[in-house]
């Protein structure tokens, strides 16, 4: 067990694994989108009420979804960078957080475009669940300034890595905070007690959304933690030793 | 201890830390972070009078009053309990209707009636079957639409 978690942990191994992860992860990825938006798209039947409209929550729940997986992953790296001091952990929060901040956005901008015709409203201040999503997008841009403000790699891993397990705070208020206050966000659809509260025809697509943008997720970061890695050990044997063999780095 | 082992007590201390500050902070803002007053709380009186606030209920079936020829209008606002005018005048969000879950923003009038200057449609979970809000679900038999046993009369001051 152990020999395996430090051998991940190598970055030359690491780099050679994520090579092969990715398209293991983009392909069922992008098939599993490709169903989820045709069977949204076109096979759904309308919701009873907001009719064609409810169809943004092909993109805007797993968005959401990600935009607090992705922060999990940033806080995990930098709670497993300053524990063990392993490196490795602390490039896969650097290579998360961009994607984190993209997937934040998207939830921000589709769940607005929803609001209006809705709610009746673009954006509402005030509300629980909106505020904390944008405090969310913040953070990221803050972890992400903050890196990039300092020069020396090790100093700038500590420092994010702090930051991020700081914010840990808000992706819990993220979750519960339509069911701590009342909020003009609904509530839990997919998780709420006695099953999700959504037609089956509904639901698969959905799901499907969800695994997939999960995957295509695990892809993107795959390849920017060996963008991440690459940079990092630019001065090591391995890299010149790999840049120079015959494959040229493959 | 190990400096790992100290290490990461230092890092789960922060976390519960942070936790805690935040914990605390939010539970003393609490009226603050709630986005509307339940209906009762504002027939008990205990509604922010120096300012405008927010209200969220089901808007009264058959409630619903327009002018004809203007964009002026009045309904009655339910949290199951205790009921509510309110008048407004402007343009309503596609998803009013009556039955429905609104938030509305606005002053309480001298009549006792609500002013809004703003109606917001309020969504549920459900993408088949209506929602009633939070607040609601504490007096009302989801299936029944009535009241819960113990769930006590409207309470005025």
């Amino acid at each position: 067990m152990w020999k395996w978690f430090h051998k991940l942990a190598s970055p030359p191994h690491f780099y050679r694994l994520a090579a092969t992860l990715i398209p293991w992860l983009a392909v069922p990825g992008l098939m599993l989108i490709a169903y989820g938006a045709y069977a949204g798209l076109f096979v759904a039947p309308e919701d009873y009420q907001q009719g064609d409209a409810f169809r943004i929550i092909y993109v805007h729940v797993p968005s959401a979804y990600l935009s607090m997986m992705a922060y999990m992953f940033m806080a995990f790296g930098g709670a497993i960078g300053l524990i063990w001091r392993m490196k490795l952990a602390h490039a896969v929060g650097a290579a998360a957080a961009p994607i984190g901040a993209a997937f934040t956005f998207l939830a921000l901008v589709t769940g607005s475009i929803w609001g209006r015709p809705m709610w009746g409203t673009w954006w509402e201040w005030g509300d629980p669940r909106l505020t904390s999503e944008l405090i969310l997008l913040f953070l990221y841009f803050g972890y992400m300034a903050l890196r990039s403000s300092i020069d020396d790699t090790a100093k700038a891993d500590k420092a994010s890595a702090v930051l991020a397990l700081v914010g840990v705070v808000n992706v819990v208020i993220v979750h519960y905070s339509v069911e701590w206050w009342s909020s003009l966000h609904q509530g839990q659809t997919l998780f709420k007690e006695g099953g999700p509260a959504m037609d089956a025809s509904m639901l698969y697509p959905l799901l499907a959304m969800i695994l997939g943008f999960t995957l295509v997720f695990g892809a993107l970061l795959a390849r920017r933690i060996r963008t991440e890695v690459l940079y990092r050990e630019r001065r090591t044997r391995w890299v010149r030793e790999m840049i120079l063999s015959p494959e040229g780095g493959k | 201890m190990k400096p790992r082992q100290q290490r990461m007590l230092a890092v789960g201390l922060a976390v519960l830390g942070v936790a805690i500050a935040a914990g605390l902070t939010l539970r003393a803002f609490e009226d603050n972070m709630m986005f509307f007053v339940d209906i009762s709380d504002v027939i008990a009186g205990e509604y922010p009078e120096e300012r405008n606030f927010r209200i969220g209920g089901l808007v009264v079936d058959g409630s619903v009053m327009r002018q004809e020829g203007a964009l002026d209008m009045s309904f009655r606002i339910t949290d199951m309990r205790c009921e509510l005018g309110v008048e407004y005048t402007g343009v309503l969000p596609d998803l009013f209707r009556e039955g429905q879950g609104v938030v509305a923003h606005g002053a309480m009038g001298d009549n006792g009636i609500f002013v809004a200057d703003k109606i917001l449609a309020k969504h549920d979970e459900n993408y088949m079957a209506p929602e009633v809000a939070e607040s609601l679900a504490k007096h009302v038999d989801e299936k029944t639409q009535t009241l819960r046993e113990g769930t006590t009369e409207c309470e005025q001051p």
